[in-house]
């Protein structure tokens, strides 16, 4: 409870004449911040660098950048609880490599956030770190510039849209620039479906156009069914920002939407085709086809609640594929968002499973080889879709393992496929700045739930937020 | 005798003679001026460690609360001075300020209601249940302080769930209209958090409350009861006037707790729905932490501890006036 003192005889001058002169005292030092001074960022990876490595850029290019030498190493990591795979996946490293041990910390995403700033700049700063949102870090030099690795490994050989996100411009923005993070794996999202319920609805093949799954909502909602498993609460975050950015890559292109995500100057999320978007989904709020305490579902109670049979419908991620097949094991299937018309673009939100390495890292060099382990070793990849469910990307010419059968793995990773012809995938929209989320699209989407705000409110108050957040 | 020992200080007269005789000797003859600073000094030994732990863990973060409040600041890089401009944004944004005035609201559920119930409830339990019965109501509402507040978020987002025991007993005594979402409805969130409130505060005041009972002199009742007052009669004119310090206490803690709130409220709606039930101590966190707007969060923090003292100084001098 609260700590205060009562009665006794409370001397409130003194007690203020201590508060100001520890004020004083304070006052004198310098402003917060100050005393840190950044070591400049080392210019180039110690052992790094064969000039003519970029020669042949293919799995057996992995040798051609540092690795982690004969030495012992033990890399300093933190990773996210409650994911297997950043564990597997160092397991099999020290299988591979018994040098390198591992010293593993681990929390919450939602702690890692608040903490990364911390961690990255303190005495012990980590050789490999889940990053949730990287701008303002690199902006005060906390990232490794990875740039040289990439063009040792021939990182920059790999379709570029997959590093794109992870770049940082010199003037903040994201998606072109030098490279800051790589990811362990590529997600990506659609639409899940309970594959019972939605053959008895008649659908005998995912819906080709937005057109059509309006139909099979509709349907579902006659036949008594809840149409779309959703979870909204604020702990979670609003999860109806995933639905809505679907339907947003429907109505328009993507590339506005991800030059607003990456903070390019000028870019809105208020255009006429997001509108109708939104508009669209107000449509499916008030026909009742999400459940009516949306608000109050948490991620975790969504998802149980679906494995347990209930809606029919549920847009997520292939990260929780390992769960649905378990909970529905041979009745979930997959598809990605149907465009608005039959022959549009496919489009998806995609985004990599993001780890960074601190500027001041002790073994960076064997973190960075850790990056191309992952992304070329054929057994790393095989555990990147069996534990991780999800695309491990890297160099073309490597063939994507295949999934368990029966697994719905295998339906997300062909989804994938013709969201990668398509040149479809997004990131989020939740993830524009850090807290674009928590103080725009969650209370803007809970007020749509809620009846207390429409379609053209709501990006303008979002875009309020956004340009409010990028001003201060 | 006396003047022996004039001018020597306590030490030399434990030398030089038997010690009873100076330890008479000390007390009656010293000068009670240099007693008193001596046991000043004691006294301040004794209180010297919880001090400099008051000064380093409660006095320094406030002093440095205040000089973030006057920094732009993201928590690692450098830091610009920008003055008393995150106050002007604070008292400014609608979002912030709405946060402030939710908390005062707050105040109706952790703290009027919590007391108030407690002082009837405290009665009762004096009046009727002073045996075992007592002891045994005593812990059930007691039982709240000692279950980890996280814990009994979650249960509470059960219950109050669209299809938890509180819905499905409003159906069952036909009341199925009413059922909602509790937690998730904008309209009932706010209230369903201070029950809450209630459930977690009540047995403390009520526990302090009894505790100040015990102290009211029996023979104030008797008599009262001779000159044929009843239950209410006694419980205005005796029992609430004997009780004001302790009620005093108990309005501090509650209105600390309902203006700070912060555990009861991320655990329950973290400040949804679109931020019905959002309070300075959530609007803090994501300032500081999400936002990494570490000047802006300090500033907010700052008024709210002004507001804090705001109410509770008046509150402390009324109770602690008619105490003495």
């Amino acid at each position: 409870m609260v700590g205060i003192t009562f009665g006794g005889s409370a001397k409130p001058r003194s007690l203020v004449v201590a508060a100001v002169s520890a004020m004083l005292l304070v006052a004198g030092c310098a402003a917060p911040g100050e005393e840190s001074t950044p070591a400049p960022p080392t210019s180039a990876p110690a052992t790094a660098a064969p000039s003519e490595g970029s020669a042949a850029p293919s799995a057996s290019a992995a040798a051609a950048g540092p690795d982690c030498g004969t030495d012992p190493v033990e890399l300093n990591a933190y990773f996210e609880t409650g994911f297997d795979l950043p564990f597997k996946l160092s397991e099999e490293f020290t299988k591979q490599f018994p040098n390198v041990t591992w010293n593993i910390s681990q929390d919450q995403f939602t702690n890692l956030m608040t903490a990364t700033p911390r961690l990255l700049s303190g005495d012990n700063p980590p050789d490999l770190i889940r990053l949730p949102s990287m701008v303002s870090l690199v902006k005060d030099d906390l990232l490794k510039n990875l740039d040289d690795y990439a063009t040792a490994y021939g990182w920059d050989q790999w379709p570029p849209a997959q590093l794109a996100q992870n770049r940082v411009a010199e003037d903040g923005t994201r998606g072109s620039g030098s490279l800051y993070a790589m990811g362990l794996n590529y997600s990506l999202t659609g639409v899940f479906y309970n594959k019972e319920k939605a053959a008895a609805l008649g659908m005998t093949a995912p819906p080709q156009t937005v057109a059509e799954f309006d139909d099979l909502l509709a349907k579902s909602k006659d036949a008594g069914e809840l149409p779309i498993m959703q979870w909204n609460a604020t702990a979670s975050g609003g999860g109806l920002a995933f639905p809505l950015q679907n339907l947003m890559a429907a109505y328009g292109p993507t590339e506005p939407i991800n030059d607003w995500i990456f903070q390019k100057s000028g870019a809105t999320i208020d255009t006429p085709s997001n509108q109708q978007a939104a508009e669209h989904l107000q449509r499916w709020v008030e026909a009742g086809y999400f459940p009516e305490d949306a608000n109050a579902i948490e991620y975790t109670d969504a998802n149980s609640r679906f494995g347990k049979g209930e809606g029919v419908f549920m847009f997520n991620g292939d990260w929780q594929n390992a769960v649905y097949d378990t909970d529905l094991s041979d009745n979930v299937g997959f598809f990605v968002f149907p465009p608005l018309e039959a022959d549009g673009n496919m489009a998806a939100m995609s985004a990599p499973l993001t780890y960074g390495i601190a500027t001041n890292a002790e073994h960076a060099d064997c973190a960075a080889a850790f990056f191309n382990w992952v992304a070329t070793n054929e057994t790393a990849r095989q555990i990147d879709v069996t534990v991780g469910g999800s695309n491990p990307g890297g160099p073309t010419d490597l063939p994507v393992p295949p999934a368990a059968e029966g697994s719905v793995t295998n339906e997300t990773l062909a989804a994938g496929a013709e969201v990668a012809k398509d040149n479809g995938a997004m990131d989020f929209i939740a993830n524009a700045t850090g807290s674009i989320f928590a103080q725009g699209w969650t209370p803007e989407l809970q007020k749509l739930v809620g009846g207390r705000q429409d379609a053209a409110g709501l990006l303008k108050a979002v875009q309020a937020e956004y340009e409010k957040e990028l001003n201060r | 005798m006396n003047h022996a020992a004039g001018g020597a200080g306590p030490g030399g007269a434990i030398v030089s003679s038997p010690a009873r005789d100076a330890r008479r000797r000390t007390s009656r003859r010293i000068p009670w001026t240099q007693g008193i600073r001596r046991q000043y000094v004691v006294g301040w030994l004794f209180v010297l460690p919880a001090l400099v732990m008051y000064g380093l863990f409660v006095l320094q973060p406030l002093a440095l609360t205040l000089q973030y409040s006057l920094y732009r600041w993201d928590g690692v890089g450098p830091a610009t001075y920008v003055g008393l401009s995150n106050y002007v944004t604070v008292l400014s944004e609608p979002r912030l300020i709405e946060t402030l005035f939710n908390a005062f609201r707050l105040v109706l559920f952790f703290s009027l209601i919590p007391v108030g119930l407690g002082l009837v409830t405290a009665s009762v339990i004096q009046r009727v249940a002073r045996g075992r019965l007592g002891a045994i109501s005593r812990t059930v509402l007691f039982l709240p302080q000692v279950i980890p507040l996280v814990a009994a978020g979650i249960i509470w987002g059960r219950l109050l769930s669209l299809t938890g025991l509180v819905n499905q007993g409003l159906t069952a005594i036909g009341l199925g209209d009413v059922t909602r979402a509790w937690l998730g409805d904008f309209d009932t969130a706010l209230s369903a958090v201070g029950i809450i409130g209630i459930w977690v505060l009540l047995g403390f005041c009520t526990v302090l409350l009894l505790t100040g009972m015990t102290k009211i002199d029996a023979a104030l009742y008797e008599s009262a009861r001779i000159d044929g007052a009843g239950w209410f009669a006694e419980f205005r004119a005796i029992t609430v006037p004997s009780l004001r310090y302790e009620i005093g206490v108990c309005i501090t803690v509650t209105v600390i707790a309902a203006l700070a709130a912060f555990d009861i409220v991320y655990v329950s709606t973290g400040g949804g729905p679109g931020g019905a039930t959002a309070v300075p101590g959530i609007q803090i966190y994501i300032l500081a932490f999400l936002e990494r707007q570490v000047g802006l969060a300090s500033a907010l923090a700052v008024v709210l501890v002004f507001l804090v003292l705001l109410v509770i100084l008046p509150i402390q001098r009324l109770t602690r006036d008619s105490a003495s």
